[in-house]
Formats: C-alpha cells, sequence, structure tokens
C-alpha cells in the first residue's frame, strides 16, 4: 500500500520491523516522533521491544551500551544538544565494540536557542568510530535505518551505525513511503564477546598502553572493512527491494567541469539546481555524500569544486571542505550555508555554482569572504 | 510542479489537511511532498503548510514562495498575514468564508467549511474540523480527484462524518 509518512515516522516504520530488543530514549525536538511513535508500537504490542524511558540521553546510551554488550540488539534516537551530552558515551559504544544502531535528527547547537537544521551536531561526533549515513528523503531515511543494522551487527564491523536526517526539513516533512518485507535481510545478531554468566570475564578494566593502542587501531581496521561490508548491504538490499544507494549520490557528475557536494537534504535541492544549470549550457554536477565515516574516495579529478556546508569549525572551516580539500589535495570553493535552519533554494544553489571563487569561503547571507 | 500554501491558525488542522491533500495526490498516482513550517507555533497563531504535487519525485525541500493556489482555513488570518503574498499570475484562492471579497486579478472561490463541519457535529477541543472537509473542496477544483479524497479520509479517520462533510463541500463549492 502507498503510504505518506514523515522521516520520524519512517526511521520508527523501519524499527519496528526490525524489533530491537532494547530501545532506549529520551525525547528532544525535532526527533521526539520517533521515540513517540515507538513508544505507542511498543505499547499496541507490534513491537515487542523492552522500552526504558530514562532521565537524560547520557543514560539511554547507557543503557544501550548495557543490554548491547549481553548480544541484544540496541536502537535509540536523539538530536543536537540530546547527542552532545551522549557524547562520552557514544566514544565507549565504539570502543566496546557494541553494534547500537541511533537515529540523530541534525539540529543546530544553542545558543541562539534554533531548533532547525545543521549538520554541526553529528560532525562533533565525527572521531567517535560510530559510522555515520546521512540521508535525503523519507524513503531513504526508512532503507537506511534497516540498512544500518546490517552493517553494525557485521562481524567484520562490529561498530555503532548512525543515521542522521536534517531537523524538520526531512524529519517533518511528509512524503511517499513504500515498506519492504524484511524476510531474512537482517541476520540474528551474534556479538562473539557478549556477556555469558556460563563464561564470566572482565569487561572495562584498566588497559595499558600497548593494548589499548592495539584495540585503536583494531577499530580503524573494522571500519576500513566497513566499506566492503556495506557496499555488499547496499548491493543485497538493491537485489531484494529495487532501490539502490552508494557512498556519494553523484547526478549529472560523468561529464560536469564544476561538481557541488553537500549531504542531507540540500544534495537533493542542488540537483534541481543542476537541471537549471544543464540548460544554460553550464556543465554542473552534484555529489551527495551519503557516507561520512568511512570517508569514501571521492571522484573529483580533474573537475572544479564547489563544498556545501551546514557545520562549521571555528578557526579552521566548513568541516566537508576541509576534508575534501586534503584528500583532492586541490583547492575547492567553500560555501557555509543553511546554518540554524537558514533556507537555502536550488535558485541559490545555482548561484554558487555560477559565481564559485575557487579557494575562497563564502557565508551566505552574509556576504562575507574570509 | 503544481504549489500550494494553506494558512490557518494553530490546532485547525492546516498540517492534517496538507498531509490528507499530498495523500490523495500520491493516490491519483502523482508524487507529493507536504512539508509544515515549524516555527514558535502556538495553539491560535496564524500557521502555514505547504503541498507540493507533480509527475515527478519531487526534490524541492525549501518553503514555497511562489504558490499556484492559496488555501485560507480561518479567514480572520487575512486581517494579520498577506495571504496572497507570492501568489503566481493566474493562482487561485479558496476561502473557508461565506463573505465573498475580491482578491483582485486571482480567481477566488468560497465555502462555509465551518458550517459544514458544525453541521456534521465535527468539533474536537471546541474548534470546528476544516482539514476533512476542506478535501471536498479541493476535490471539486481538480487538485486532486474526488475518489483519491475520500480514499485518504478513510485511510486517516474512521468516523464516515468526515467523508459526509468533504461531500458537502464538493457539492456546496460553486466554482
Amino acid at each position: 500500500m502507498k503510504k505518506i509518512a514523515t522521516g520520524n515516522k519512517a526511521v520508527a516504520e523501519a524499527v519496528k520491523q526490525v524489533q530491537p530488543s532494547v530501545i532506549a530514549a529520551y525525547p528532544i525536538t525535532p526527533q521526539t516522533e520517533i521515540v513517540e511513535q515507538i513508544a505507542e508500537f511498543v505499547s499496541t504490542g507490534e513491537l515487542k521491544s523492552r522500552y526504558i524511558p530514562v532521565e537524560s540521553e547520557h543514560s539511554a546510551m547507557a543503557a544501550c551500551i548495557g543490554a548491547s554488550i549481553t548480544g541484544a540488539r540496541t536502537f535509540t534516537a536523539t538530536s543536537s544538544h540530546g547527542l552532545l551530552y551522549m557524547h562520552e558515551m557514544t566514544n565507549w559504544a565504539a570502543g566496546a565494540r557494541l553494534p547500537i544502531v541511533m537515529a540523530n535528527v541534525n539540529r543546530s547547537i544553542g545558543p541562539g536557542w534554533n531548533i532547525w537544521a545543521e549538520h554541526t551536531d553529528s560532525m562533533q561526533e565525527r572521531d567517535t568510530g560510530w559510522l555515520q549515513v546521512y540521508v535525503s528523503t523519507v524513503q531513504e531515511a526508512y532503507d537506511a535505518t534497516l540498512m544500518a543494522f546490517c552493517i553494525a551487527e557485521h562481524n567484520d564491523v562490529l561498530l555503532p551505525v548512525k543515521v542522521n536526517l536534517d531537523g524538520f526539513s526531512l524529519s517533518h516533512i511528509m512524503q511517499p513511503l513504500e515498506t519492504v518485507e524484511l524476510g531474512d535481510f537482517i541476520p540474528p545478531l551474534y556479538l562473539p564477546h557478549a556477556i555469558d554468566p556460563k563464561n564470566p570475564m572482565g569487561y572495562g578494566g584498566l588497559t595499558g598502553p600497548d593494548q589499548y593502542f592495539k584495540f585503536r587501531w583494531d577499530i580503524e581496521r573494522s571500519m576500513r572493512d566497513s566499506v566492503k561490508v556495506i557496499q555488499e548491504t547496499e548491493r543485497d538490499f538493491s537485489k531484494r527491494y529495487g532501490r539502490t544507494y552508494g557512498f556519494t549520490e553523484d547526478y549529472w557528475c560523468d561529464d560536469a567541469d564544476v561538481v557541488v557536494v553537500s549531504m542531507g537534504t540540500l544534495g537533493k535541492e542542488a540537483e534541481v539546481a543542476i537541471d537549471i544549470l544543464r540548460k544554460e549550457g553550464i556543465k554542473a554536477g552534484s555529489m551527495r555524500l551519503r557516507w561520512l565515516r568511512p570517508f569514501p574516495k571521492l571522484n573529483l579529478q580533474g573537475k572544479e569544486v564547489i563544498v556545501i556546508d551546514r557545520d562549521y569549525s571555528f578557526g579552521f572551516g566548513g568541516i566537508l571542505a576541509k576534508s575534501i580539500q586534503a584528500q583532492q589535495k586541490a583547492d575547492v570553493y567553500s560555501v557555509i550555508a543553511g546554518l540554524g535552519g537558514q533556507e537555502v533554494t536550488y535558485e541559490d544553489i545555482a548561484d554558487f555554482i555560477r559565481t564559485r571563487r575557487i579557494g575562497e569561503e563564502f557565508w551566505f547571507g552574509v556576504n562575507a569572504n574570509v | 510542479m503544481y504549489e500550494i500554501r494553506i494558512h490557518s491558525r494553530g490546532g485547525q488542522g492546516g498540517v492534517t489537511a496538507a498531509r490528507l491533500l499530498a495523500l490523495s495526490a500520491i493516490h491519483d498516482g502523482k508524487y507529493a511532498t507536504a512539508c509544515p513550517f515549524y516555527g514558535a507555533e502556538r495553539r491560535g497563531a496564524p500557521i502555514v503548510s505547504f503541498v507540493r504535487i507533480d509527475d515527478k519525485p519531487i526534490k524541492v525541500y525549501s518553503q514555497i514562495k511562489k504558490p499556484d493556489l492559496v488555501v485560507v482555513l480561518d479567514a480572520s488570518v487575512m486581517d494579520v498575514v498577506d495571504v496572497l503574498q507570492g501568489l503566481k499570475n493566474g493562482g487561485k484562492v479558496l476561502v473557508n468564508s461565506t463573505h465573498k471579497k475580491e482578491f483582485g486579478s486571482f480567481s477566488s472561490s468560497f465555502v462555509d467549511l465551518t458550517g459544514i463541519a458544525l453541521k456534521e457535529s465535527l468539533v474536537v477541543a471546541g474548534g470546528p474540523i476544516l482539514n476533512t472537509p476542506v478535501l471536498g473542496a479541493l476535490a471539486k477544483m481538480d487538485i486532486v480527484s474526488f475518489d483519491s479524497a475520500k480514499k485518504a479520509i478513510r485511510e486517516m479517520f474512521s468516523d464516515e462524518r468526515n467523508v459526509k462533510a468533504a461531500e458537502a463541500a464538493y457539492r456546496e463549492l460553486v466554482l
């Protein structure tokens, strides 16, 4: 049946089908609808999870960690300040190699108090060891949530995965949603280091430099191995359900002279800008980055590159722009736009491309080149 | 792409009207998105919500600035908001009101959705429900088919009075 759903409801719908054993969450705008919907599914019995309403996000992640170490499938959702409050525990979750899945509804950080879309919240989590995917449609939010469990729980990965969706512009927009019959798409979770009362072991003990260093390398090794697992999972998903995803979504990139790189809903809006520019005879393309971690090798050689950052690292620059600049060993035109939910239209994006100044940084709306 | 902006007050069901309209369009075999503008929303404060309908997938997420159709669920909003802002040349206005009003060069339609809702006793928390009857009026204007509109209403509401109200609006709206 054709359905219509918000991004929030799509995530909740996916979680219902996956049936995690434990869900611990604390409501925070604009993801409240996810945990509300999940609570409703639990109350009607459609979702057989143990739902733990906690007193804070720090506790939500701690509860997920406690549940996950027993080998239980776990999920939580958060946003913005909620995610920041989890930060100590998100590091622990990755370090303890727990395949927790989280939905984060991207939102700005106060002050000024602002509830709209921005990516700085999840960008601050980029060095924790979590895999991160950014989605752009209601359908993709649903599909990515399903795939997140496959990827996180794969024995070559065993790292937590975060699905990021833009606050309001995706969390609250209503779009068509096609749900799938899950079948055996997600295999049962096997956690090799799960707590087993019959085989008692010590967890979280003091770890000397040599061992600690090996554990860190092991996280990175799994992060590198996750590339193949992501590709395999997305291929399997495409074969089963007919929707294809990759590390990036490329639109008219092959013959493009200039490519605009962005994440989330801006990446879809950018495609409309490309349609306009192509009609004007400008050979432009759009690359929507889906996976921030592991960060993919981007195919941008020989092209002028514009990067739209819906985030900022003060005293450094747009985080995406700097990452791409380093990887490509080439200057880019860095556009800082959409902070705090600032409206960025396809016409604005077309203008960024038309008036590009490679090597410069441009704050949209402030009109300051720095 | 056909773009619709719905003006209402918080609590009147403008967001649900947008959702019903988008769902009806999807049942018509089209693509549709409904997006509420979320700000500091308060019950009774003027709010807007948006619907886009197209034959191909919709990639635009920014707010609608040049609508083809403006729907006013609460006529009193017109005292404080310029509902015609950005309305395209040849654009249309649909107002829930018994009183006709001129909108310059724009063609306008009027229907007493409040009266219809009260007649069917569609009242929640002391206020009439306008989101289901307005769908009948929008079907009459050919924005969506009436069959799809009724299907969408039945999927979201089990109370058949909602369909009756939509039918009344369909009948009463004079184009």
